[in-house]
């Protein structure tokens, strides 16, 4: 009686109840893909679409092909905004990165068990807890040509007073070395962690074969923080390439738009005050795009060579 | 804050009481009107809040509904609520800064107001500026004037008086700077303040016809007029008129250099005089002076801009809207909420008093009897947006690096020839 009744049951069972295996996963998934492909990869499309056009964000949209891009090739021959927005994002690129090495510095001094260390731990994180309009209000002030700290340090050695934020060839750095707080202390979370799960055995082997310092370091250390590194290496490339927040806050991309990234030109062409050009912004839009394109395609290609090994 | 509603409340009881009386002979309204205001201020959020609560009270069956947006986010927020949330009233300003929304079809033409004899009689003076293409897109509120701020009691000391003439300005400043000061505080980290400066210069060295047609680009920018305006500008910054590093200040943060005395003059609009008396200079030490003439041969034009209320085209209670720019426009409104304890500006109404304020009465002699060339908006309202921002960017970076005026004159006129198509 029973088996017959199992049989019937197996019979019966519904396509839903065979196939389940396959589709459980893309249940899963389907409202992350929806997600991704309204407010990610549709977007894409869209801006590539609106920098083709001459558009107030008001009126008609007018048809002009490649103008803008046309317009922001020859930015670039006159050394103008764009030319001076994509040389401050390469500038961010590199010194951003900055963040890593004195992050895991920070790290390797913090990674201790000394009485009081989760204080200090909090203390070196604290940076990242606050707001980045807080960090460019505090620095702002801190570099104030007038009343601020920096000068009035300089000024006992006898030196300066500098503006930093008031001088095209500085203010760049200066706002750099404002993003740097709150990233390093970033990094430096992600090394702790990492050094937790340092194997004490090698380093127990490596002190035997009498490795110590640097070498210790460079050869036994490192190489199993690799994944920290690696996601450090995303978070701050990524940071860099969407700093915005900092410059708006500081300078306004001033002075005279020597401060300015494409983050920010971007957000200035189109969205801003006296901004009236969705599509010269769209196409700012596409060419930070591309460069991030080139990152990201990097990160996947490095985390499916890892995950293939 | 509150105190300061309480305050305006009380100021305009009697106020409200005699324009009630003259409302109270109209119909009464009904049904919603939605208001979007960018008076985030608190004396002229207070002023509104006051004003509102007034035509509330004409028409108990009206509901109000009334939102006060940051002045600053206003300015890019207005393109989507007039699009997609439209008010029924929302505040703007005159000129061409009202130029893309009224392209665009999203203010209401309101030229039926401008044909009643009330309005058309007695707001004359602001008609031009609310113009374009021979329709009239909304109604003013307020204005105020621009001119030189300066520290009496430093002029005094140094034996100085208020210069007639360019060479008599220029001597002064060059007393002011060797004495150990700056002539001029300024603040240009939002650019526009550099822009009233241009303002000034180019109208007393080429005069306002010429200036409005640099706004609307009919004139090169490497013409030799729009050269000389920059070599006077270049006289005051050679001598170091201007104090340093202005490029890193807002204009408040300009004030500080005026009330501790190391800078003795501010161009400003009036709004400057309410924060330099908060920050403790009395009437005694403060004082106003019109821009003197340059070029003895154009007349004097001044910049007073204006502000104004609009009626979007989406708005669904236009009635109501009409009935409440009627409202704000009248004498004794005007006259109320332009006192000296609201906005402190000058009323549009002819009919309209000015409060008894030094700096009001000075400011409405001066453009109602001594500006025969015309009243100009501002610089970022008369030049269309994009030439104003590429063309302030410029001003700040000649005041700080007056030898780059070649290049960046060739990048102003090729942004022209972008932009006016």
């Amino acid at each position: 009686m029973t088996a017959v009744a199992d049989a019937t049951r197996i019979e019966t069972k519904s396509w839903f109840h065979r196939n389940q295996q396959t589709i459980a996963p893309w249940l899963f998934l389907a409202p992350g893909v929806l997600f991704f492909l309204v407010y990610v990869i549709a977007p894409i499309f869209q801006s590539f679409n609106i920098s083709l056009y001459e558009w107030d964000g008001l009126g008609q949209a007018e048809y002009i092909g490649f103008r803008n891009y046309e317009d922001l090739y020859w930015e670039y021959v006159d050394r103008d905004a764009f030319f001076i927005s994509l040389k401050n994002n390469l500038i961010w690129l590199i010194m951003y990165l900055l963040a890593i090495p004195a992050g895991l510095f920070i790290a390797l001094f913090l990674n201790q068990t000394v009485f009081g260390i989760r204080l200090y731990k909090s203390l070196f994180f604290f940076p990242f807890v606050i707001s980045q309009v807080v960090v460019g209000l505090v620095f702002t002030w801190f570099y104030d040509p007038t009343f601020g700290l920096l000068n009035n340090i300089l000024s006992v050695f006898g030196a300066g007073p500098i503006n930093v934020l008031g001088n095209e060839n500085l203010v760049t750095y200066g706002i750099i070395v404002a993003g740097l707080w709150p990233q390093t202390a970033y990094c430096m979370i992600l090394y702790l962690t990492g050094l937790n799960a340092v194997d004490p055995e090698q380093i127990e082997a490596g002190r035997l074969d009498g490795a110590k310092g640097w070498r210790m370091l460079w050869h036994v250390v490192l190489p199993q923080l690799r994944p920290a590194t690696f996601i450090a290496f995303v978070v701050t490339i990524i940071g860099a390439l969407r700093s915005f927040d900092l410059i708006s806050i500081m300078t306004e991309g001033g002075p005279f738009g020597s401060s300015r990234v494409l983050a920010f030109y971007m957000f200035e062409v189109a969205l801003s005050e006296y901004g009236f050009r969705m599509g010269y912004g769209a196409a700012i839009a596409v060419v930070l795009f591309l460069i991030m394109m080139c990152f990201i395609a990097y990160f996947l290609w490095s985390m499916y060579r890892d995950e293939k090994r | 804050m509150r105190s300061m509603l309480k305050a305006s409340i009380a100021a305009l009881a009697t106020a409200a009481t005699l324009a009630g009386g003259a409302i109270a002979g109209s119909h009464q309204l009904s049904g919603d009107l939605k208001i979007f205001l960018d008076t985030s201020n608190p004396a002229p959020r207070a002023t509104m809040e006051a004003a509102i609560a007034m035509f509330q009270e004409a028409h108990p069956d009206l509901n109000i509904e009334t939102t006060v947006i940051d002045r600053e986010a206003y300015k890019t927020q207005i393109r989507n609520f007039l699009t997609a949330n439209a008010p029924d009233v929302n505040t703007w300003y005159a000129a061409n800064r009202m130029r893309p929304y009224v392209e665009a079809g999203l203010f209401e033409d309101v030229s039926d107001l401008w044909m009643e004899p009330e309005i058309a009689e007695n707001l004359a003076s602001t008609k031009g500026a609310m113009t374009i293409d021979g329709k009239q897109w909304g109604v003013p509120y307020t204005y105020y004037q621009w001119g030189v701020y300066y520290r009496k009691d430093i002029y005094e000391e140094l034996g100085l008086s208020e210069p007639a003439n360019w060479d008599e300005f220029k001597a002064n400043c060059q007393a002011i700077v060797d004495s150990g000061r700056a002539c001029f505080t300024i603040g240009t980290k939002f650019l526009w303040t550099a822009g009233g400066w241009f303002d000034y210069l180019n109208m007393r060295t080429n005069g306002f016809d010429f200036h409005m047609d640099l706004a609307a680009g009919n004139v090169s920018w490497e013409d030799d007029r729009v050269k000389q305006t920059f070599a006077n500008w270049r006289e005051l910054i050679d001598m170091g008129a201007f104090i340093d590093n202005h490029q890193t200040y807002s204009w408040q943060e300009a004030l500080p250099f005026m009330v501790g005395g190391e800078a003795a003059g501010y161009l400003m609009g009036n709004f400057a005089v309410a924060p330099l008396r908060e920050g403790g200079l009395t009437d005694d030490q403060l004082d106003f002076y019109q821009f003197p003439p340059i070029n003895p041969d154009v007349e004097l034009a001044e910049d007073a801009p204006t502000d104004t209320f609009h009626i979007p085209v989406n708005a669904v209670n236009k009635d109501n809207a009409r009935e409440f720019l009627r409202f704000m426009v009248s004498a004794d409104v005007q006259t109320m909420i332009n006192n000296g304890q609201n906005l402190g500006q000058l009323p549009v109404h002819a009919q309209a008093s000015v409060d008894d304020d030094k700096f009001l009465n000075q400011g409405f002699a001066m453009l109602s009897s001594n500006s025969p060339g015309g009243v100009a908006q501002f610089w970022d309202r008369d030049a269309p947006a994009e030439m104003a921002k590429v063309s302030m960017e410029g001003f700040q970076e000649f005041m700080v690096k007056p030898d780059n005026l070649d290049r960046i004159l060739a990048k102003l006129e090729r942004a022209r020839e972008r932009i006016y198509k």
